[in-house]
């Protein structure tokens, strides 16, 4: 039996599996009841054996597909963006709202293949001014545009 | 009740400054959307979401179907202008659309489009007006039993009928399930999966999911791939089609309209896959087969007018049942219940000025539709010319800001991006997103349906078949499963999935 560490059937499979055994072992946690009153660990014990079943069938098909997984990620996006977007968050209370979509938007701007420092800077300042035109005047949501001193703290 | 009387009364409410306002609104940002690629409806209605919990419901479903079906049209603008399909539902009209454009005819391409969609959307909405009341009278006679076994019915006709790999879509429609299931159980109060953060005994949020996979992945994958965009400016000489143009259509568009009706109200099936099927019956009862491909209108007419009648249709099972045939529908779903009100059969008694008035908000938002966009075609191929680092910050911009403004939760933000990450890696993987998306709004409905079937049979498993109603869904289930197996329907299925 060989099989190909790049097949997409193969990960996929694993991916299912280990999903699989974790929520079901996490679920034995949670009282199983009968079937006439199920408890709280029925329904996930069997949506996690469905899980581990479809993982293993994947798992063993993947000896006969060729299916691999296409190679040239873009870990820059990959791993940039998310992180700008959880900064956003973080953030948006602890130093306010105009810090926070400035990193978001030049985050954003470094991840993307091309970058162009002047249009980003403009871009920044352009969808900043908008966004506390349209969410913090025009919708009334509740966010300080700057926390001055920052509130790291918390 | 009267049909009409209560179609009027739809009108009554939909005719009205604020929802057509926000019936415009809808259609604008959707149009703008769709023409635009990079985002598709999911990935901005799940943005746009949170940004309508003030609004009345009545409204706020208003604007969010106005975006639906918008973007639905504005997918096709581009691909008869520039051969670039804005959403998947256009990828057939760009077949016959581009080279009518090439030959000078972009105009009457558009044109007989927004016929075909308008009358297609007309059509639909009377079929949800004739159809909803019997179908919701019907349902209100289902037990927990009936519901199981339509749920899941559902949620594996959507899972084989989803593009992409069956086994895959199965197992993402069982995670998606699992993912519902996190958070404080109603029934016995018992934390599950929620690892004692305090911000997940409420479950995980649906436009957390919804945002991550359907917009922030989005995004990722679409830096990933970096495609060159080739925009094809040409004056749009003569809007209108010419009284051949039209005797042609109209068989086609009528042929398109019923298509796009039975795909519309079949769970799982996009849009594409409505439109590849008028298109591929057109072409096969053609007498000149051989000018498909070549600008044949027939060829622009009947798809479009399929993808408008399934677009308008997906709301059947959801405004009736409470069931969610599409992505778009699960999120129409979440949206409901965000405001409060409980989806199912009960709504049209209950709130019968949510049904109708959004039936015939659905109507006159299909006629804005015509009326605003020809006109405006110049700008929308000019908006195709702002590149996508432009564009990609600022729908980021917006995800945030709209999911953080449903809790002003900092863990639900990075939630979201882990999400993104997921759901980049899972596309990678060749898993389809939809039957996840699916799975994890009806989870816990399921569950409870379950139980109480299990309770009310006194744990007696065979009330799925001995109650005539479950019976049908389930044997439904078997035949839907069973035809997968056999080896012509798989090979069709490879072929329509690939083509659409």
């Amino acid at each position: 039996m060989r099989v190909n560490f790049k097949n997409k059937d193969f990960w996929s499979g694993m991916m299912l599996l280990v999903i699989g055994l974790v929520a079901g072992w996490i679920a034995q946690d949670y009282k199983m009841g009968t079937v006439m009153r199920m408890g709280s660990g029925y329904f996930p014990t069997i949506l996690s054996g469905i899980l581990v079943l479809f993982g293993l069938a994947l798992i063993a098909r993947a000896t006969k597909t060729t299916d691999s997984i296409s190679v040239g990620w873009s870990f820059r996006a990959l791993i940039i963006l998310p992180i700008a977007f959880a900064l956003f968050g973080y953030l948006l209370d602890r130093a306010g709202f105009v810090p926070a979509m400035t990193v978001l938007i030049l985050g954003s701007a470094i991840a993307g293949t091309e970058f162009k420092l002047l249009e980003v800077l403009g871009l920044t300042v352009f969808m900043t001014a908008m966004c506390i035109g349209i969410f913090i005047y025009g919708l009334g949501l509740p966010y300080q545009l700057i926390v001055w001193p920052p509130n790291f703290g918390h | 009740m009267d049909t009409f009387a209560n179609l009027m009364m739809g009108f009554g409410v939909a005719v009205t400054l604020q929802n057509l306002m926000y019936c415009f609104i809808g259609v604008f940002v959707g149009t703008l959307i769709g023409v635009l690629p990079g985002i598709g409806p999911l990935g901005t209605i799940a943005m746009l979401l949170p940004l309508t919990f003030n609004v009345p419901p009545v409204a706020a479903l208003i604007m969010l179907s106005g975006i639906y079906y918008g973007a639905q049209y504005g997918g096709s603008t581009t691909a008869i202008l520039v051969n670039l399909p804005g959403e998947t539902s256009a990828v057939v009209t760009c077949i016959d659309g581009y080279q009518m454009a090439r030959r000078g005819r972009a105009g009457p391409a558009l044109a007989i489009a927004a016929i075909g969609s308008f009358i297609a959307g007309t059509f639909g909405t009377l079929m949800i007006a004739v159809a909803g009341p019997p179908l919701a009278e019907f349902a209100l006679k289902f037990g927990a039993p009936e519901y199981f076994s339509l749920m899941l019915m559902s949620l594996v006709a959507a899972a084989v009928l989803a593009q992409g790999d069956m086994l895959k879509s199965i197992a993402m429609v069982a995670l998606g399930l699992l993912l519902g299931l996190v958070g404080t159980d109603v029934n016995t109060g018992t934390q599950r999966y929620s690892f004692d953060v305090a911000e997940l005994s409420d479950g995980i949020g649906f436009i957390v999911v919804a945002v991550g996979i359907f917009a922030i992945g989005e995004i990722v994958a679409n830096l990933d791939d970096s495609e060159e965009r080739v925009v094809f400016t040409d004056k749009i000489k003569n809007l209108f089609p010419s009284w051949d143009d039209l005797k042609v259509s109209f068989m086609p568009i009528m042929r398109g309209t019923a298509i796009g009706s039975f795909f519309g109200v079949l769970p799982g099936t996009g849009p594409a896959i409505a439109s590849f099927a008028a298109y591929m019956l057109e072409k096969k009862i053609s007498k000149t087969p051989e000018r498909f491909g070549h600008g044949a209108i027939e060829g622009v007419a009947a798809p479009e007018a399929a993808n408008n009648a399934d677009a308008q249709c997906k709301f059947i099972p959801m405004l009736t049942l409470g069931l969610p045939a599409s992505g778009v529908m699960a999120l129409m779903l979440g949206a409901l219940t965000m405001q409060g009100i409980q989806p199912g059969p009960e709504v049209m008694t209950q709130r019968p000025e949510l049904f109708w008035g959004l039936i015939a908000s659905m109507w006159i938002g299909n006629l804005m539709l015509v009326i605003l966009n020809l006109p405006l075609v110049g700008l929308w191929v000019k908006l195709l010319s702002v590149p996508y680092r432009m564009l990609f910050p600022a729908i980021m911009a917006f995800s945030a800001i709209g999911v953080y403004s449903v809790n002003n939760s900092a863990f639900e933000i990075y939630l979201t991006a882990l999400f993104g990450v997921l759901g980049f890696i899972w596309a990678k993987l060749g898993f389809n997103m939809t039957p996840m998306l699916l799975g994890f709004v009806l989870g816990p409905m399921m569950e409870e349906h379950l139980r109480r079937a299990m309770l009310m049979s006194r744990a007696d498993p065979t009330v799925f078949v001995t109650r005539p109603l479950s019976l049908v869904f389930i044997i439904a289930t078997v035949l839907i499963l069973l035809v997968v197996l056999l080896p012509a329907f798989r090979k069709n299925r490879s072929e329509i999935t690939a083509g659409g």
